[in-house]
């Protein structure tokens, strides 16, 4: 009995040293002192991170988009309000979809492959070596990685949420018919910039934070075997998804809730 | 891979995100900004605000001027206190105007309308408007409308 409880304890000193550890590695990271000469390496680190994720985000966007379409005709027809489906669509976009799915997205692809990678850094000791010859890895390997996740998913978000409506117009307005202005025009009416977009972006820039925090600890702290990192990338993946659906429902009641 | 072709597509993205956004202010939201812009505030006493709640829009002639802030009880009275911020620039309703509640559609949500008086004085801050009609109960005119039906047999 008394051993349960103590290995109940022990389990939760290790979960607070290696939350310890994540924010050290990451304020290190974070806080480098920007130079010319790391810019070709933030730009490497965009294009993997960003530029790779373009095809599975407008993809994923504009089938959803379509399928908003689809399903908010269908509701909304049976009420003869098929005019509110531009409103519907952008509106559940905005505020909830993009974010949240090219975040999902963004973890399975960019995520765990900047796991994976560092991983195989360390497996391999070129982090170690790294070391010897006096190059910090957190500012030469992590920071570049980190904000490189920072500044792309919020783009990647933007860039979905319009793909994605045009994808619901494709279906409401050139397949089903419903009037082009009346589409433009009530998702017009119900879309506030500040409110509904910018709040979105602030979704992404969180969510952006979380996948790039845990994919590079799991793969900074991961143990340097061929089991250690197919495990660290699943905890990747496992962590950064409970994650960006947890914060989403908080950030939501914090933005949304109707705090009267 | 080329160091260039990486460039330029890293830059393609990020212009291609920003654009993203612009089209998302101007043609999704249609420039529409929860602007902070100035407000002045007034409130009416109905003797009924069901279905009346906060951000419903105060209309003139049509025209959103403002939004309901909050709707209470007033303790003097016990009629519904509906408290409203106007827009600052709108600026000339007069001190006889009237305020109803009016209904979006059949079943729609609900706001309030001011119908503009003859008076040369304008509402100011704070100033109540107590000439006002109240919102339309369905309940109440269906049973209103039953018991004309059953007075008439």
């Amino acid at each position: 009995m008394i051993n349960l409880i103590a290995d109940l304890g022990a389990g939760l000193l290790t979960r607070l040293v290696q939350i310890g550890q994540a924010l050290l590695m990451l304020l290190q990271a974070i806080f480098v002192q920007p130079k010319a000469s790391s810019l070709p390496r933030l730009m490497q680190q965009l294009f993997v991170v960003g530029v790779q994720s373009l095809i599975i985000m407008l993809v994923s966007a504009l089938f959803i988009g379509m399928v908003l379409g689809l399903q908010g005709y269908t509701l909304l027809s049976a009420y003869g309000s098929e005019q509110a489906v531009g409103q519907m669509v952008a509106l559940t976009l905005v505020r909830e979809l993009s974010p949240v799915v090219a975040a999902l997205l963004f973890a399975g692809r960019a995520g765990s492959a900047l796991t994976a990678e560092i991983g195989l850094m360390k497996a391999t000791e070129q982090l170690a070596s790294l070391e010897m010859f006096g190059i910090d890895p957190l500012h030469r390997i992590v920071a570049p990685r980190f904000w490189a996740g920072m500044i792309s998913l919020p783009l990647l978000v933007a860039i979905f949420s319009l793909v994605g409506i045009y994808g619901g117009h494709l279906v409401a307005v050139d397949w089903l018919g419903v009037y082009s202005g009346s589409y433009w025009g009530n998702m017009q009416q119900a879309v506030d910039f500040n409110e509904d977009v910018l709040n979105g972006m602030v979704k992404a820039l969180v969510f952006a934070f979380l996948i790039s925090w845990i994919a590079l600890y799991q793969g900074y702290s991961c143990v340097p075997t061929s089991q250690g990192i197919s495990a660290a990338t699943t905890r990747t993946v496992v962590y950064s998804s409970l994650a960006i659906l947890g914060f989403d429902f908080i950030l939501t009641a914090l933005m949304f809730g109707g705090a009267v | 891979m080329n160091k260039r072709w990486l460039e330029l597509s890293v830059g393609l993205m990020m212009v291609a995100g920003l654009a993203a956004l612009v089209a998302l202010a101007l043609q999704v939201s249609g420039g529409n900004m929860s602007r902070n812009a100035e407000h002045y505030a007034i409130s009416a006493l109905f003797e009924n605000a069901a279905g009346l709640g906060p951000k419903a829009k105060v209309t003139m002639a049509g025209v959103t001027v403002g939004e309901v802030v909050a709707v209470g009880i007033d303790p003097h009275t016990l009629m519904a206190e509906v408290h409203m911020k106007i827009n600052s620039q709108v600026n000339y309703i007069s001190i006889d105007s009237s305020a109803s509640i009016l209904t979006a559609g059949l079943l729609g949500e609900k706001y309030i309308g001011l119908t503009v008086g003859a008076e040369d004085d304008v509402l100011v801050a704070g100033d109540v408007i107590e000439d006002t009609q109240s919102a339309l109960v369905l309940e109440e005119l269906i049973s209103q409308f039953l018991l004309n039906v059953g007075d008439n047999k």
